[in-house]
């Protein structure tokens, strides 16, 4: 066995640095998804063809190809657009665009789930479409997507380390960097993976507290 | 062949008396939770009887056959079939748990028809008929088909041998049920509310089948039912079960003509307003 | 763009299909593997396959990468091919996920027919095998399709560390070409139309397992494009 203690120790502080970036990117990256998955959703079930086809299409595409390869596109593509982000930001987009594909999929059952009823009885009282949306169905549909939804945030934080290619500090970036500083790769590697592991069952743990106490409000 | 009861079954109010003690229930008692659906409760039937067991939901009819069946255990109390008991072995003169072995051993007599019909998706309706024959019983396949043809004939459904389960009807998916059941050569058959997932004119169809069958063999029959028309023609005596146990038994004519007891009598009208 | 920067693209591309491939048969290995111990009446059997469930859905294949990369040498002496390697950290992944398909799968059988399987007495391993398994494959079939998807999708993450696949291939082409934006969005096509390809195959398979069982299959992939709303039930 060839480890060294010393640096598996010393790796702690700045990998958690690395953690706390990882967790901006996922909050900010969550917020957009969750907003996009929406307006995905809305959109898709839209009656107009040229509307729902295409968006189909990108959300399809987007959620078919690797997350690695976008952030690549975003990272070079958007400077040649004179659009200059930080990398936290364009990290937290691609993560953002990324799992709102998925998100509108969660969505969409949530509004699939809202009974025939609810949309009659909203005919039946002349509501207009934009106030039937906004009072009727999705304060229904919402609430019934809250538990497949936190599992998105998991999902996402796990894709972090995939932002080592745009450079963001986060762990895994982090504990590369400490490797070519210390030539020594093995431990702050396992401390990144500790981290990842910890944290990610950390989350899945509050979201399973979360999915028992509101998972089945309003469900019934 | 020994068929003493046969008599007793077209000659109402004769009694069946043959009870030899071939399936024995000895102070059984189930709970599920606080809910108790058998209460101590012990009763024989007789090698070749068919009896069928009545009274309101949840009064532990079909418990019974479950139990059987080893569906469902028992919390205390032996059940035995012919010379073991069924979720007990003896060793060294001593009762212990029964083995996968012993269980497989004393189930291979007994088998099910349930009311989902419970048919393998999966497989046609021939291999659905053939599969338990060759893999348990160890006929070979030949032999398995030959017999598996013969009982889908005489349930109506020798065309259907291709057929998938899906692409039959509820009461052609239980017939097949059925055929299924005979081709494991069981000593004793439980019916457990056959007919009550179908329109009353697929019940129908099933009843008839039944019928065939209980005239023409001498399989222990242990059958819940609500089709009260049925359990009078083929059974030899009628068990009405309330709260978890026993409160009547008599053959057919006299349970259903002259109850001796309130209790079953308000069943009955119940049971004959529904129909 | 020149005949050996093709080649590259196509290289990669091999490596890409040899990645997903390999590493699908091999996670369908461990998903059956974990899924059905989480199942098993053995308690140890039971905490191993929680343990490999819980471990590896809270890890991205990434971080499984890197430490077979550069720890397994460095600390335990055990060098993996570089392909190996990869199949590894991605099978080891899309695994846990698929033991969770298996072991809802299994379970959502109908009790109805483990029930008549031990009516016709067939042994625990026969009902497993002839009722409950060719059951519960087809409902594996359409969350396997989906797996499938993401575990192409992972196959970029070995270009990163070493492996030449479909993203290094391009990584290259851009770098000579210096056209980025034209290089990433054929990339991007690529993956889309592969991610077309197995879901469309996935499909058959799926329509070819359902109908065995009389069920109808859901829309795919162009299908879902088009669709707007769907009466509820």
């Amino acid at each position: 066995m060839n480890w060294d203690w010393q640096i598996f120790w010393d790796s702690f502080p700045r990998l958690l640095d690395g953690l706390v970036i990882a967790l901006q990117a996922t909050v900010v990256g969550y917020l957009i998804a969750l907003v996009l998955g929406l307006v995905f959703a809305l959109l898709r079930r839209s009656r107009l063809v040229w509307v729902s086809a295409p968006v189909g299409l990108v959300v399809e595409f987007i959620r078919s190809t690797p997350l690695l390869v976008q952030l690549f596109f975003l990272f070079y593509v958007l400077p040649q657009f004179d659009v200059h982000l930080s990398t936290l930001m364009t990290g937290a987009i691609g993560l953002g665009v990324h799992y709102a594909t998925y998100i509108s999929e969660v969505y969409r059952a949530g509004i699939e789930g809202v009974p025939q009823g609810q949309w009659e009885a909203a005919k039946a009282l002349n509501l207009p479409a934009r106030r039937t949306w906004t009072s009727v169905i999705l304060p229904q549909a919402i609430p019934r997507s809250a538990p497949a939804l936190g599992n998105y945030v998991i999902a996402m934080f796990k894709d972090t380390p995939q932002l080592i290619v745009i450079t963001l500090p986060e762990m895994l970036t982090t504990a590369q960097g400490i490797g070519s500083e210390t030539f020594r790769y093995p431990e702050p590697i396992t401390v990144a993976g500790i981290l990842y592991l910890a944290t990610a069952l950390v989350m899945s743990w509050i979201a399973r507290i979360f999915e028992r106490r509101f998972g089945t409000v309003r469900a019934a | 062949m020994t068929e003493p009861s046969a008599a007793a079954a077209g000659s109402p109010g004769e009694k069946a008396t043959t009870d030899d003690g071939f399936i024995v229930f000895d102070q059984i008692s189930k709970r599920f939770g606080k809910n108790v659906v058998l209460d101590d409760l012990s009763f024989s039937v007789g090698s070749g009887e068919r009896v069928t067991l009545i009274g309101p939901s949840g009064s532990g009819k079909t418990t019974i056959l479950r139990m059987l069946m080893t569906l469902t255990k028992p919390d205390s109390g032996t059940i035995r079939v012919g010379e073991d008991y069924l979720y007990h072995e003896e060793r060294n003169g001593e009762l212990v748990k029964a083995g996968e072995q012993h269980v497989r051993k004393v189930r291979g007599r007994i088998t099910m028809v349930f009311q989902q019909y419970n048919l393998f998706p999966n497989m046609r309706v021939l291999r659905n008929v053939t599969e338990a024959p060759v893999h348990v019983l160890g006929r070979s396949q030949d032999e398995a088909e030959e017999r598996a043809k013969e009982l889908l004939d005489m349930v109506g459904l020798g065309d259907k041998l291709r057929a998938y389960p899906s692409q039959l009807s509820g009461g052609q998916q239980q017939r097949v049920a059925i055929a299924r059941a005979l081709a494991m050569d069981p000593d004793i058959l439980l019916l457990d509310e056959v007919t009550s997932a179908l329109d009353p004119e697929l019940a129908a169809e099933v009843l008839d089948v039944l019928r065939d069958i209980a005239k023409s063999s001498d399989i222990t029959m242990l059958c819940v039912t609500h089709a009260m028309k049925f359990a009078r023609d083929v059974s030899h005596r009628v068990l009405m079960f309330d709260q978890g146990k026993i409160i009547e038994a008599a053959p057919p004519a006299e349970i259903f003509d002259d109850p001796k007891q309130e209790r079953t009598r308000t069943f009955l009208e119940s049971v004959l307003d529904e129909t | 763009m020149s005949a050996g920067l093709w080649n590259y693209m196509f290289e990669g591309l091999l490596v890409t299909l040899q990645l997903t491939i390999f590493g699908a048969i091999l996670g369908l290995v461990f998903a059956f593997a974990a899924g059905l111990a989480r199942l098993s009446g053995n308690k140890l059997l039971r905490g191993m396959g929680f343990a490999y469930t819980e471990a590896f859905r809270g890890l991205s294949a990434l971080v499984v990468l890197f430490w077979l990369i550069f720890v397994l040498p460095t600390v335990f002496g055990v060098q993996l091919a570089p392909l190996f390697a990869g199949v590894l950290a991605l099978s080891l992944n899309i695994g846990a996920y698929g033991a969770e398909v298996v072991r809802g799968a299994v379970r959502a059988v109908p009790q109805g027919q483990i029930e008549a399987a031990i009516a016709l007495n067939f042994t625990p391993w026969q009902r497993m095998r002839k009722v409950i398994l060719p059951q519960a494959v087809v409902a594996m079939i359409p969350s396997f399709s989906n797996n499938l998807i993401e575990l192409l999708k992972a196959t970029a993450l070995v270009s990163v560390v070493f492996l030449s696949d479909l993203t290094f291939g391009a990584q290259l082409v851009r770098a000579s070409t210096g056209n980025t934006a034209g290089t990433f969005g054929l990339l991007l096509v690529a993956y889309g139309l592969i991610a077309l390809v197995f879901t469309t195959l996935m499909r058959l398979l799926e329509r070819r397992a359902a109908a065995s069982l009389g069920r109808t299959v859901p829309p795919g992939m162009i299908a879902r494009i088009f669709r707007r709303t769907e009466a509820s039930a």
